[in-house]
């Protein structure tokens, strides 16, 4: 029954996708060449990276910080408006489907955003000749895993406050802070102590890593590293997943 | 002597009362303020220090020196600032211009109510800007006394850095209000918000003019945040030189123009 209200939101997206375009493949992709090549010349000059090249470092970076906000725009208004504004879940609950189906459908949802950014992203920059392993394509999947730890904890946000001032304000002070320190512009070692450690609790570090280990021979992981990363990010996906279910049950089912 | 007489009490009282009239439009926005303003007022101020500190620092520590347009080498933080502040001036001012500014005109209808009253809309224009540009000076005063802190800048030059960074407000917030008066909808923001992002990518901000390619550099050298980095930067890095005036020649000039546009416009658009 998820599969519904995906099918929902699919029909709804034909009709928006356009404008999702420049800000889920245009932008990002402008961001990486204009800001990897334009710095990652002087950077590259320096050699502080070592032999890699800058444009190839924060590919990974940029393509999982991108699937973070692809995540948050999906996550926050859109849920709000449903419960707030057009109000269409009153009308979902009534129809036979479980509080289980809606959440389910809403990040199933998100991941065919996700899938289908982060395999563009990974296309357009495969050809620009910034990916260099055969382990490339495993990023879609993290990417994936990588949404969920960030949409479901969203859904039970969206759902549990009053009005969308809340969004700008957690876009300022913790979706725009992850993206500048959590390794995705310059390794985290240069960070202070205090500092390293909010980015190993955010997802957004974990994934990088992750997905840098993909597309960089010199940046590998060990298998069991790969494992408590993933881990942790389904931990927060899963967690999320379940606030989102107590959410909606308190909000729509009494 | 007759004639300057008569002639200047009625032409300074007639600028004195355009001024009120201009301030009173400022005014409105002051009491319409609510407290969460307040958070997101602070919140704006933030985001240019965590791209200084990510970028400048972060990024910085993989750069070793940089060359100014004068040839000066100089660290990677000291490069990057001048052009945060002068791109988060631009942004604070076109936000407020553009999108504030489009809901009051199409959407609340406020103008509607303010014409009636005898402020003409050219003074509506003028007051909106002041008001724009009340929150843009707030936050360049305080990134300036951070770099002063930081070592990226002197205080000399930071105090005449301030007049800059408001010039280049003033300049982005007549340009966004002109331009808002031609916007359909919400969706042209989208348009708008793109170009400004690759304002903010390509305007010798990262990375100086000379490391692009000769047929982009002619390009970026004809669009606003160029100007207003390399002015803020020369002042900044304590590089003053001719060419500045020039690049503070363009944001005057964008500045009128932006204001003559919007006060037609809105007189077309709403004195009907």
């Amino acid at each position: 029954m998820a599969l519904t209200v995906l099918e929902t939101n699919l029909t709804a997206y034909r009709r928006t996708w356009r404008g999702s375009v420049l800000s889920s493949f245009v932008l990002p992709i402008l961001f990486v060449l204009g800001f990897g090549v334009g710095v990652g010349r002087f950077v590259d000059l320096g050699g502080k990276l070592g032999p890699v090249h800058y444009l190839d470092y924060i590919v990974p970076g940029m393509l999982a910080s991108t699937i973070m906000q692809v995540a948050f725009g999906e996550a926050a208004w859109p849920i709000m408006s449903k419960f707030q504004w057009i109000r269409v879940y009153h009308g979902w609950v009534a129809a036979p489907l479980r509080i289980v189906d809606i959440v389910g459908g809403e990040l199933l949802f998100t991941l065919v955003r996700i899938l289908s950014t982060a395999a563009v992203f990974l296309g357009v920059t495969t050809a620009f000749g910034a990916v260099h392993s055969w382990w490339a394509p495993a990023v879609i999947p993290v990417t994936g895993l990588l949404g969920m730890a960030v949409a479901a904890p969203l859904l039970a946000f969206a759902g549990k406050v009053e009005q969308d001032g809340y969004f700008p304000l957690l876009m300022r002070f913790v979706v725009i802070p992850m993206s500048l320190f959590a390794e995705v512009f310059f390794p985290i070692a240069k960070l202070a102590e205090p500092l390293r450690w909010l980015a190993y609790v955010s997802p957004l570090w974990h994934a990088v890593v992750l997905c840098r280990a993909c597309t960089l021979p010199g940046f590998g992981v060990t298998a069991w590293a790969a494992v408590g990363h993933l881990a942790y990010l389904a931990v927060w996906a899963g967690a999320g997943f379940w606030l989102a279910l107590l959410t909606y049950r308190k909000r729509l089912v009494s | 002597m007759v004639a300057v007489t008569s002639f200047g009490p009625g032409v300074y009282g007639r600028l004195d009362a355009q001024a009120r009239r201009a301030g009173a439009v400022t005014r409105r926005n002051v009491a319409a303020l609510r407290s969460a303003y307040w958070l997101v007022l602070i919140s704006g101020f933030f985001e240019p220090l965590l791209y200084l500190f990510s970028i400048g620092i972060g990024v910085g520590s993989l750069i070793d020196k940089l060359p100014l347009s004068d040839g000066r080498l100089v660290d990677y933080p000291v490069f990057v600032a001048p052009a945060m502040l002068a791109s988060s001036a631009m942004a604070g001012a076109l936000s407020e211009s553009t999108f504030n500014f489009f809901g009051k005109m199409k959407f609340m209808r406020l103008y509607d109510g303010v014409l009636a009253t005898p402020v003409r809309p050219m003074e509506v224009a003028f007051g909106e800007l002041l008001w724009a540009m009340a929150r843009g000076s707030l936050y360049s005063a305080a990134f300036l006394v951070i770099m002063v802190l930081m070592g990226l800048t002197s205080a000399g030059w930071a105090l005449l850095a301030f007049p800059a960074a408001l010039l280049v407000g003033f300049s982005f917030g007549a340009l966004g209000m002109g331009l808002s008066t031609y916007m359909r909808s919400w969706q042209d923001f989208d348009i708008m918000g793109t170009v400004q992002f690759a304002l903010f990518l390509f305007s010798a901000t990262f990375a100086p003019l000379r490391t692009y390619p000769v047929a982009a550099r002619a390009v970026i050298e004809v669009t606003p945040l160029y100007h207003a980095v390399e002015l803020v930067r020369g002042i900044t890095a304590g590089a003053l030189h001719p060419v500045l005036l020039l690049h503070a020649a363009y944001l005057v000039a964008m500045t009128l123009a932006g204001l003559y546009v919007a006060g037609r416009r809105m007189g077309r658009l709403l004195l009907k």
